[in-house]
């Protein structure tokens, strides 16, 4: 499934799409930046209720497929520019992060 | 003696939001000279964790790395307050970052351990009160 077509599933709306036509072939869920560089792979979907500037770079360095904003948390408008200036796409729902895996599981 | 690629960075302590720039940077340049995605991955997060340690704790510092045809060398260098016990330091967990780093989702207590993981040579030079020099290598 490609970032694209996540963001268009129902109860996920796009925040910015920079790279849509990405594949996402795996998921990862975590909050704590240095645990998710560790355990992130490239093509993921990183689940997260994190919302600073870093999560770009984390998300940059990780490769992951797309940032996945939990809980309905929302992003700034400068770090959604920033976003879109280095190619990182980013969704959000307002479903939980369990709930985001289970729909993830089923879709790719 | 083949040339070496060098490439300089002043990691700014001021500015938390900020931190990664570096190693975004270095990830960029290395995909331009054809290194291999895997190796750019280790280098760029093994320098991001580094180049946080030195905002968070240092006040910021200076980050160096060599690419040559064998490896690639990252040397990060700071007068922060240096590591009181490095083999404690290298836990994972173990963490001395303050709450507001930690609601960043930073302080985990991760950074120097997936430095070690990330890189295949990691040497720590530490003084109390006079800062710390990392060395790491990645192989090509």
């Amino acid at each position: 499934m490609t970032v694209n077509e996540l963001s268009r599933m129902e109860d996920f709306s796009p925040v910015v799409l920079a790279d849509a036509d990405r594949d996402i072939d795996g998921v990862y869920i975590g909050d704590l930046l240095s645990w998710v560089m560790g355990k992130a792979t490239s093509g993921d979907a990183w689940i997260t209720i994190m919302s600073n500037i870093n999560i770009l770079a984390v998300a940059s360095l990780t490769d992951s497929a797309c940032v996945v904003l939990a809980e309905g948390v929302t992003l700034e408008e400068d770090i959604k520019n920033a976003a879109k200036s280095k190619g990182i796409n980013v969704i959000s729902s307002q479903l939980s992060a369990y709930d985001i895996a289970l729909r993830l599981s089923q879709a790719i | 003696m083949s040339d070496l690629l060098t490439f300089h960075f002043d990691v700014d302590g001021d500015d938390f939001t900020s931190a990664g720039q570096a190693s975004v940077q270095i990830k960029k340049n290395l995909r331009q000279l054809g290194i291999a995605p895997d190796t750019i991955r280790r280098v760029s997060i093994a320098m991001y964790e580094g180049e946080i340690n030195m905002v968070i704790h240092a006040g910021g510092g200076e980050a160096d790395v060599t690419v040559s045809e064998t490896y690639i060398e990252i040397v990060l260098k700071d007068q922060g307050p240096g590591i009181a016990n490095i083999e404690q330091a290298m836990q994972e967990g173990f963490s001395t970052a303050p709450d507001a780093i930690r609601s960043l989702g930073f302080g985990a207590g991760m950074g120097l351990p997936n430095m070690k993981r990330y890189t295949d040579y990691m040497n720590i030079e530490s003084e109390v009160g006079v800062g710390t020099t990392i060395t790491m290598r990645v192989n090509i």
